[in-house]
C-alpha cells in the first residue's frame, strides 16, 4: 500500500463540523426536539462537537444545551455469529428517542453496514420523529441502501484503501488519512 | 472494522474454577453493557436470534431459571424451559439419557440445574453443546457468584480488599463455595461463618478465613452475605431449633451494626424471613437483596452472549 495521505487536517475539519452544525440548525429550523447521538467509538466525539458548535450558535445556556448520547451497536452487527467483540454501553439521553428528530453521528460512511445497525438499535429507544444521519467522511462503496445526510467530506476511494480518522479526544491530532 | 472478538477461555461453565480473574472481568465488564438493554423501551437486542438455549432444571427453582430464560429472549434467543418433574424422569429416564435427547434437537447451549453435585461435569464429559451450571447440589453455583461480584462491584466499585462476610449453612451451600473462589481470586477478604456443625472441613484450604463465631465474621464486614438454611438438604439434625439458629445465627438490626457503616447486605435467596435474616434487615436500606436478581438478569446475558459464539 501506498503512503497515507492527509485529506482533511485540524483547520479543515473544524471548519468542516461547524459548516455541518449550519446545515443542521437550518435543515431542522432550529434546535427544537433535537437530540445527537453518536455511534462508538470516535461517532461519540463528534457528536459532542457538533452539539458544541450548535449550542454556541444558538447561544444556549449552560442548562439547555443540545442532549447528547452514545450507541454502540456491537449487538446487531450482522457478522456477530462470527464475532464477540467487546460490548460497550449506550447511553440514550431520557433513555428514549420517541417524537425526537435524532443527528446520528459517525466517522465513516463506507458500506452503510455499521448505520444499519444503529437504525436498528435505535429502534429500540422508541418512534423518533425522525433520524438523520451526519458523518465525517463519506468515502462511498456502500453495501447497503443507506445514504448520509450530512457529509462534511465525500472523497474518493478505491476499495481496498483505508480511510483513518484521527482525533483529539483520542489524544491524536484532528485529521484524516487516506491509505 | 477489524475487532478482536472477547471470549472465555473455556468452552462450558462448570464451576468458577473455569474463569481466571481476567474472565471474571470480561464478564461483569460486559454485563454492564447488558444491564442498560433491560431499561430500554423495546428490552430485547438481535444478537442470539436463531440460537436455541435450553434450561434443564431437573431441581426446582424460581429466580435462576427465570433468570435464564429472560437473559435468553432479550438477548433474541428462542429458550426452552424444561423441569425435571413434568418430563420423562419421573418415567425413570436417566440424567444423561435426558441430556442426550435434549442434544439431539440441536440447541446452542444448555443450562443445567442439578440436585447431584457433579452432574453438569458429568454430562459435560458426553456432549458437545456448551454447558453451564444453574447450581449442582451442594457443590457449585457460578452465576450466582458472578451476579454477587457484580452487585458489590456496582456498590463499592471494586471487589479487591473489600472483607466479605458469609454467613450461615455453609456446608451445603452451592453458592458460598463459588463465591469464595470467585471473590479470592478478585483479591477479597473472605471470612465464612456458621455453626460448627455447618462448616465444612478444609474449607479454608479455598483462601478464606472460618470461625464460628457471628461477631467476629461481621465486625468491619464491607459485605455480609447471609446463606438460607436449606432444610431439605439435611439428613440429621445439626442444630437444635430455628429458633435458636435465628437467635445465634440471624442477621437483625443490632448485629448489622458491627459491619462497616456502609456496609451492604446481601442473600442469594429464596430468604427464610426471621430465620437467618430479620425482615427489616432484608427490607433495610442496606439490602441489596433485589439488586442482586436484577443483575441476575445482565450477568446471564454476558455469559450467553460471550459463550455462543464458538463455531
Amino acid at each position: 500500500m501506498s503512503e497515507a495521505r492527509i485529506v482533511m487536517d485540524a483547520k479543515s475539519m473544524e471548519r468542516a463540523l461547524n459548516r455541518m452544525a449550519h446545515q443542521i440548525l437550518e435543515r431542522n429550523r432550529g434546535v427544537e426536539g433535537l437530540v445527537f447521538i453518536g455511534i462508538r467509538a470516535r461517532g461519540d466525539y463528534l457528536a459532542k462537537r457538533l452539539a458544541a458548535f450548535l449550542d454556541k450558535l444558538e447561544g444556549a445556556s449552560d442548562k439547555d444545551r443540545l442532549p447528547i448520547g452514545a450507541l454502540d451497536i456491537t449487538l446487531y452487527r450482522d457478522d456477530i455469529e462470527l464475532v464477540r467483540p467487546e460490548v460497550r454501553t449506550s447511553e440514550v439521553p431520557g433513555g428514549t428517542i420517541a417524537n425526537k428528530s435524532v443527528i446520528l453521528v459517525d466517522d465513516v460512511l463506507f458500506t452503510g453496514r455499521t448505520a444499519r445497525a444503529a437504525l436498528d438499535a435505535l429502534m429500540g429507544y422508541g418512534r423518533p420523529k425522525s433520524i438523520q444521519l451526519a458523518v465525517l467522511v463519506d468515502r462511498g462503496h456502500r453495501e447497503l441502501p443507506i445514504s448520509a445526510d450530512y457529509a462534511a467530506l465525500k472523497v474518493e476511494t478505491a476499495r481496498g484503501q483505508e480511510v483513518i480518522v484521527n482525533l483529539a479526544e483520542d489524544g491524536k491530532n484532528d485529521s484524516v488519512l487516506l491509505k | 472494522m477489524p475487532e478482536e472478538s472477547k471470549r472465555l477461555k473455556h468452552k462450558n461453565l462448570l464451576g468458577m474454577g473455569d474463569l481466571d480473574r481476567e474472565d471474571i472481568i470480561l464478564v461483569l465488564d460486559s454485563a454492564v453493557s447488558m444491564k442498560e438493554i433491560s431499561y430500554r423501551p423495546i428490552k430485547k437486542v438481535p444478537t442470539l436470534q436463531g440460537k436455541t438455549i435450553v434450561n434443564l432444571f431437573f431441581e426446582p427453582s424460581t429466580r435462576t431459571k427465570t433468570s435464564f430464560e429472560i437473559a435468553g429472549k432479550r438477548l433474541g434467543a428462542d429458550t426452552i424451559n424444561f423441569t425435571g418433574k413434568s418430563s420423562s424422569v419421573v418415567k425413570g429416564e436417566t440424567t444423561l439419557d435426558t441430556a442426550r435427547n435434549i442434544e439431539a434437537m440441536l440447541p446452542d447451549m444448555l443450562v443445567i440445574r442439578h440436585e447431584c453435585s457433579g452432574a453438569p461435569q458429568m454430562l459435560a464429559q458426553y456432549l458437545k453443546c456448551p454447558i453451564i451450571n444453574a447450581g449442582d447440589g451442594a457443590h457449585e453455583h457460578p452465576t450466582q457468584a458472578l451476579l454477587d461480584m457484580y452487585t458489590i462491584r456496582e456498590r463499592k466499585n471494586r471487589i479487591e480488599g473489600l472483607n466479605v462476610a458469609i454467613v450461615g449453612d455453609i456446608t451445603h451451600s452451592r453458592v458460598a463455595r463459588s463465591n469464595v473462589f470467585g471473590m479470592t481470586r478478585m483479591g477479597a477478604h473472605v471470612t465464612v461463618a456458621g455453626p460448627p456443625t455447618l462448616l465444612p472441613p478444609g474449607i479454608e484450604k479455598l483462601g478464606c478465613k472460618v470461625t464460628d463465631k457471628l461477631e467476629e465474621a461481621i465486625d468491619g464486614a464491607d459485605v455480609v452475605m447471609m446463606l438460607r438454611v436449606q432444610l431439605e438438604r439435611f439428613e440429621t439434625k445439626l442444630f437444635p431449633s430455628l429458633r435458636e439458629y435465628s437467635e445465634r445465627w440471624g442477621l437483625n438490626v443490632r448485629n448489622v451494626e458491627l459491619a462497616r457503616p456502609d456496609a451492604i447486605v446481601m442473600h442469594p435467596g429464596p430468604i427464610n424471613r426471621g430465620v437467618e435474616i430479620s425482615p427489616e434487615v432484608a427490607d433495610g436500606p442496606r439490602s441489596v437483596i433485589l439488586d442482586q436478581v436484577q443483575n441476575g438478569v445482565a450477568v446471564r446475558m454476558a455469559l450467553l452472549y460471550l459463550m455462543t459464539g464458538r463455531s
